[in-house]
């Protein structure tokens, strides 16, 4: 055990710090959920790229650094330390792009990895059904072979960004007459197909977060698919795993909102005082944060040792859902009666934007797998209780 | 940064697990408890063989030389098999506080070496602690006077016996008389020691009570799993699952916390006392859920003196509050991150860079 960080990581360290320092927007950019904040983001996104740093993990010819993953730690941890904008671009660089490195052709790697790294592309997700939430191998969404090609027929829900993305990958069922995981099939559709109809859906912070995307006979070329046809479920699986998890929601991003909590915490601090429990929450948000923080590291080091890691990745989810939950609900109390002010309210003083993450933070226990689902594989998987 | 264990390290702890399992199975340890002294030399004997008593002795007096990382494994075993205070007291929170005693403390090399090989119990009377865990079986006490250190051989103290909820608990309050001959470190020499001490107690009983959570946890696990309700094993209702997951999940959180706040201590950090309040903390809630959530998912059978799950409940509920009680501990670190130069936020975790 050796808790140092090496001259080599330091160094990683300056960079990063250095180079948000000089590069960062000006302004604070628009939210990702409008059309003009998605460009926005789209931008920053290109300035990253150009720096080599925003896929640091990715291989050196696909534009990023070939950094492991305690530099990925300390690279979120400058990241998030900076106020830098949100990554826009997370479900394709994060969930799709480690699916085309492990199951993608070369030419799918080639054709798709550096234009997702530099968010020449933008993708959106395409999973969820309105009959299949949870419980995803319910899907009906059928793409059925036609030649060199699959005509896609169905709908598919609750996909976060669609009407601004290009492109949306996920599983359809190949074969029309399958049940369950089999006979799904990974592919990859662009947006601006003919038969597709995009509809935004309203979300609980009035803006068009995420969309309905309707199939109507799609034809998309069969060099789409990702793995073998009928394989897609293993496909999806397969990197469902602890690392991507991980990667998706670093600990840095709420070891950051934490120590603004404290901050403004002690500027209200003799009003907050009048209820001794938010300083008592305060105190635990901040647990919570070091915690994780302190499990990624451990995590990192296991799996650097070759040890695999698996049903541990639901803990995860359900920590850091309820800790940021727990972070915006103990910021919502400080704010009181001023917590319900809008931004553009005059007499708003929350400059952090306690309320739009706390709108956020509702959505957390629920997507990437309701924590019931993973309180279930925690219970299956890691203590080997029976299925119900 | 590697924030693992050697190969070496895990090895040892499987060892002494695997001998914990059969020296100190529950029958065992309830027969101990039958005892008047609550203690069995034949049990600390094996143990010491083992080369539980040796581990932080230095090797120059005998022992293996090794940390408080270290330990922060072997403190979880002996936690899961419900292993009586003594030993840590003696082999971990003693040999540390002896080996902070300056050199000219005569008996210094001698006490490490007869706790490398096993041949003394040593209890420490520290002043967060209200009474004194085994000073009635302890060759000495190491105890305090206005912040002086006293090592007070057993003849010279009277005590009188404190029934804990926890039958393997022997407390003592302790009636003594300090004196020149008994004082081995002035009030100056002794602060930072005695904070040592508390915090390496602090640490001990933060293991302690992880294994503890982990074995509730098991128990738990086997029990529902083959106790049947309307035709099914109960740990297959989504109700009973939940709560066993959410003790797994805060296992799993607390082990780093315990990982890192043995390292700190070991290395000197700046921040260590507030790591180990981390830890203790983290470790506490866990076995706290375990116990909580543990009776539960037993039914009425958990709330019996005959099913095992008692034995580690009442433990819990002992050490909890040992070494620092919650609000002991909540105030340090209330104390460190609402301090004006608190380390807080991305790239602080690991020390103020």
């Amino acid at each position: 055990m050796d808790l140092n960080y090496t001259p080599r990581q330091q160094a990683f360290r300056q960079e990063v710090r250095a180079w948000l320092k000089d590069n960062l927007p000006a302004q604070k950019l628009a939210s990702y959920d409008t059309r003009e904040g998605f460009e926005q983001h789209r931008e920053w996104e290109r300035k990253l790229f150009d720096a080599r740093l925003s896929m640091v993990m990715w291989p050196e010819e696909l534009g990023g650094r070939g950094c492991d993953l305690t530099e990925w730690l300390i690279f979120e941890e400058e990241y998030y330390a900076a106020d830098a904008p949100m990554r826009v671009n997370q479900n394709g660089q994060l969930l799709l792009g480690p699916t085309l490195m492990e199951f993608g052709t070369e030419a799918q790697k080639k054709r798709f990895l550096p234009r997702m790294a530099a968010s020449d592309d933008m993708w959106a997700q395409a999973w969820s059904e309105p009959n299949a939430g949870s419980d995803m191998a319910a899907i009906s969404s059928k793409a059925i072979r036609d030649g060199d090609h699959y005509i896609i027929n169905g709908q598919k829900t609750w996909s976060t960004r669609a009407i601004y993305a290009d492109w949306a990958f996920g599983l359809f069922r190949s074969d029309a007459d399958s049940k369950r995981h089999h006979g799904l099939s990974f592919l990859m559709v662009p947006l601006d197909a003919e038969g597709v109809t995009i509809r935004p859906i309203k979300a609980l912070n009035g803006k068009d977060a995420f969309a309905e995307i309707f199939f109507d006979n799609v034809r998309v070329p069969v060099e789409n698919r990702i793995g073998e046809e009928g394989s897609g479920w293993h496909v999806a699986m397969a990197t469902a795993g602890f690392e991507r998890g991980l990667l998706l929601r670093s600990p840095a991003r709420f070891q950051q909102p934490v120590r603004k909590l404290i901050e403004l915490y002690k500027a209200n601090q003799a009003s907050a005082d009048r209820d001794p429990s938010i300083r008592d929450a305060v105190m635990e948000v901040w647990a919570g944060a070091e915690a994780y923080a302190l499990s990624a590291y451990q995590s990192v080091g296991r799996l650097a040792r070759g040890e695999k890691i698996g049903a541990e990745s639901s803990i995860n989810k359900i920590i850091w859902s309820e800790l940021d939950l727990k972070i915006h609900e103990t910021a919502m109390r400080i704010l009181g009666a001023r917590g319900e002010l809008l931004a553009s309210a005059p007499q708003n003083e929350d400059d952090h934007g306690w309320l739009e993450g706390f709108l956020f933070a509702q959505a957390g226990p629920i997507y990437a797998g309701a924590n019931e689902i993973q309180r279930n594989i925690i219970a299956e998987r890691m203590l080997g209780l029976p299925k119900a | 940064m590697d924030f693992t264990f050697t190969d070496d390290e895990r090895a040892f702890q499987d060892a002494i697990s695997r001998f914990l399992m059969t020296e100190a199975a529950p029958e065992a340890l309830r027969e101990i408890w039958e005892t008047d002294a609550g203690r069995s030399p034949d049990l600390r004997n094996k143990m010491a063989e083992q080369g539980l008593t040796a581990l932080s002795i230095p090797e120059e007096a005998g022992g293996l030389g090794m940390g408080d990382v270290v330990w922060s494994l072997m403190t979880q075993e002996l936690g899961y098999y419900g292993i009586p205070d003594s030993l840590a007291d003696t082999a971990y929170v003693s040999a540390g506080l002896i080996a902070a005693l300056p050199e000219t403390v005569a008996d210094r090399s001698g006490w490490l070496e007869q706790i490398a090989e096993g041949s003394i119990r040593i209890a420490v009377g520290h002043p967060i602690n209200p009474l004194v865990a085994d000073a009635h079986l302890a060759d000495f006490s190491l105890l305090n006077h206005e912040g002086e250190i006293h090592a007070v051989p057993r003849s010279l103290i009277d005590v009188e016996h404190n029934a804990s909820i926890d039958s393997s608990r022997r407390l003592c309050r302790v009636m003594w008389e300090p004196s020149s001959a008994t004082r081995i470190a002035d009030a100056e020499t002794g602060a930072p020691i005695w904070e040592e001490a508390l915090n390496r107690g602090a640490l001990s009983v933060a293991g302690q009570l992880l294994g503890l959570a982990q074995r509730m946890l098991d128990l738990s696990v086997d029990y529902v799993a083959q106790r049947k309700q309307f035709g099914k094993p109960i740990g297959s209702f989504q109700a009973v699952k939940h709560h066993l997951a959410d003790v797994a999940s805060k296992i799993e959180f607390a082990k780093p916390v315990l990982y890192r706040a043995g390292y700190s201590l070991q290395h000197g950090d700046a921040d260590a006392a507030l790591h180990i309040s981390q830890a203790h903390i983290a470790c506490a809630e866990a076995a706290h859920l375990a116990a909580r959530h543990g009776i539960q998912v037993h039914g009425a059978m958990g709330y019996t003196w005959e099913v095992d799950l008692q034995m580690f409940m009442k433990r819990t509920w002992a050490l909890e509050s040992s070494w620092g009680d919650r609000a002991f501990h909540k105030a340090r670190i209330s104390a460190a991150i609402f301090a004006d130069d608190a380390p807080l936020g991305p790239g602080q975790t690991f020390g103020r860079s």
